[in-house]
């Protein structure tokens, strides 16, 4: 397990190595002064100079990389171009409002979409088992992006139900538990067809299996059999799904952010991108990267102390 | 068989290769190569998701190729007095902000859809079958190395990826066109790199090997024709993926630029005067799940009528 653990790791530090470099040579392919590149037509010449500094641009590149890198490492990603904070703390203000949405999506999603599967693989063919498929491929088919256009729409232009921009009142938290039905609905809904899909699938496989005829065999209770039993072994297909799809889900969420107005990490980077403030560009891709390569990282772990099996393939 | 058998397919060796008992004849092995055919195309036809998809899929590349034809306007004629017209006889789909026609612009939108998908997934499936076989088929070494590759270009959200790249170069189709090429061809390579493995060792390449053949030959006149097949079926179901990137980028107005129209760029356009024309983004989302749900719906029903395994329990 140890191994195993120190083997993944190597392997997602070299990633995110890689998502930096890639980051970094970005900057250095498209022709021009980098430092007019990474801070914009609009930086000041101070600002050009202070940062031709800050970033050693009379250094060899491969010494400049390794200086951001080990900055990164410390935690310093660099000064905003336009208010001169620190990229760290400003990405450390917005990620709450990510995780938080991405947590209440995948949550309710989770919540739905794996009773449903079961529900579905029990009684194979029945119309609950019709419905979840038609609504699978539904959910899995509309982009999330237009979930969020067209839930904007509905629900808080056309029947003002809900409100359609913002995060919420700080510190008021039943405000900000409103701002976040609309884009949790909007990103989660296409997983409730994944994970129904995926489990009812796995579920089958599993309910054929011979521990399980036995458990019945035994005379336990069907409840336990299908939760208790069956769920366990087919669950695991599903946390690699939801460790992969990650990437898809801060897609997503980037999405939503911008739809709703949300002031998350997604956001930010568009801000940034509009407003080409490279720093925070570099910075809140990194962020975001790093965050999927541990989603990724936590539940392959997560798989292989559940499976032995998986342990000894890599 | 072929009546012209090259020299590596006659001789002692040619009757492993078939993999057939010396009683079965050419004439035998042809009937029954069509019966498999019929039988497949009759499940084709009785599946209701399958000719639903085609279906939709014809649709979609109907209305893009006629779209000169089809549309009732100019799609960037201006129509100032008209602007903002919901939907009326003369303009079914209703009119934007400056008065352009929704319809037309939905119908030339679909062939920028179209372009991106056909250029977008043809040459992400080329690389990444050549990337895949030779990982399948070259040294370890490589393998390895191509499978770090492919891991990490995974393993950068996508549309993350996108908002980085344009910050540099700023909003264009062949930007969209690339992002699109590069995050697609890991999971062709992945595919074709596991099809080729297991062929690498099978009778009928070790014989072709053992003969002489150059590696170049053996992969395009024998590894290739079996390892294409899933990709195919892996392209139908990435279309929608691709259709979804292209019309979420020009939605966040980082794809293509105006006064091109795309669905995206509809929809972008809808969603700043959502209070007061909803019509827009809902005209402009629907021929997107109408193309998402085709492709999906076709890429499934062949899979699961050519290689049953892989869609087990759906």
């Amino acid at each position: 397990m140890l191994y195993y653990l120190t083997k993944r790791l190597g392997l997602s530090a070299l990633v995110i190595g890689l998502v930096v470099l890639v980051l970094f040579s970005l900057l250095y392919f498209i022709p021009g002064d980098p430092a007019t590149i990474a801070l914009g037509p609009r930086a000041t010449e101070e600002a050009i100079a202070r940062y031709a500094e800050k970033m050693h641009l009379d250094e060899p590149v491969w010494r400049q990389f390794l200086i951001y890198i080990g900055n990164a490492l410390t935690g310093d990603l660099g000064l905003d171009v336009f208010s001169d904070r620190p990229v760290t703390a400003i990405i450390l203000e917005r990620i709450g409002f990510t995780l938080s949405l991405v947590g209440v999506g995948m949550g309710w999603a989770v919540l739905l979409g794996i009773p449903l599967g079961c529900l579905a693989a029990v009684r194979p063919n029945s119309w609950l088992d019709r419905v979840t498929g038609i609504l699978s491929v539904g959910t899995i088919a509309v982009p999330s992006f237009l979930v969020s256009i067209w839930a904007l729409l509905i629900f808080a232009v056309h029947l003002r139900w809900l409100p359609a921009i913002g995060a919420g009142e700080p510190g008021q938290v039943g405000d900000q538990l409103i701002h976040l039905i609309l884009p949790a609905f909007a990103i989660g809904l296409s997983w409730v067809g994944y994970l129904a899909r995926m489990v009812r699938a796995s579920m089958l496989e599993v309910m054929g299996e011979n521990y399980i005829r036995s458990a019945r065999a035994f005379g336990l209770r069907p409840r336990r059999v299908i939760f208790g039993y069956a769920l366990r072994v087919a669950i695991l297909p599903t946390i690699t799904l939801i460790g992969m799809g990650f990437g898809g889900m801060i897609s997503s969420t980037v999405f939503a952010e911008i739809i709703f107005a949300r002031p998350g990490l997604g956001k930010l980077i568009f801000d940034a991108v509009m407003a080409r403030n490279f720093p925070i560009v570099q910075g809140a891709v990194l962020v975001a990267t790093g965050l999927y390569v541990l989603v990724v990282l936590f539940s392959d772990t997560l798989i292989a102390w559940f499976d032995p099996r998986v342990r000894e393939s890599l | 068989m072929s009546e012209n058998r090259s020299e590596s397919e006659t001789g002692i060796l040619a009757v492993d290769v078939s993999g057939l008992s010396d009683h079965v004849t050419d004439a035998e092995t042809r009937e029954s190569a069509a019966r498999e055919r019929r039988e497949k195309l009759r499940m084709f036809l009785t599946n209701w998701q399958g000719l639903t998809g085609l279906i939709l899929v014809a649709v979609f590349f109907a209305s893009a190729i006629f779209a000169p034809w089809l549309a009732p306007y100019d799609p960037n004629a201006l129509d100032v007095p008209a602007r903002l017209s919901g939907p009326t006889l003369d303009h079914l789909a209703g009119t934007d902000q400056l008065g352009r026609d929704t319809l037309s612009r939905i119908l030339f939108g679909g062939r920028v859809a179209l372009k991106i998908a056909a250029i977008g997934v043809s040459v992400a499936l080329t690389v990444g079958l050549i990337l895949g076989m030779i990982a399948g088929f070259g040294p370890r070494w490589l393998d390895s190395l191509l499978l770090l590759v492919f891991d990490t270009v995974r393993s950068f959200p996508t549309i993350v990826l996108a908002l980085a790249t344009v910050a540099l170069t700023g909003p264009s189709l062949a930007v969209v066109l690339a992002i699109v090429i590069i995050t697609s061809i890991p999971q062709y390579a992945r595919v074709a790199r596991t099809a080729t493995l297991t062929l690498r060792n099978t009778d009928f390449i070790l014989a072709e090997r053992s003969l002489g053949a150059s590696m170049t030959r053996t992969l395009l006149h024998h590894v290739m024709p079996n390892v294409v097949g899933p990709l195919l079926i892996l392209a139908a179901m990435d279309v929608p993926v691709v259709v979804t990137v292209e019309a979420g980028l020009s939605f966040l107005g980082l794809g293509v630029t105006p006064p091109t129209a795309s669905w995206g760029t509809i929809l972008n356009e809808g969603y700043l005067v959502i209070r007061d024309a909803p019509w827009m983004v809902i005209a402009g989302g629907i021929p997107l799940i109408l193309t998402t749900l085709g492709f999906t719906f076709l890429g499934e029903a062949l899979r699961d009528i050519f290689d049953p395994r892989m869609g087990k329990g759906r």
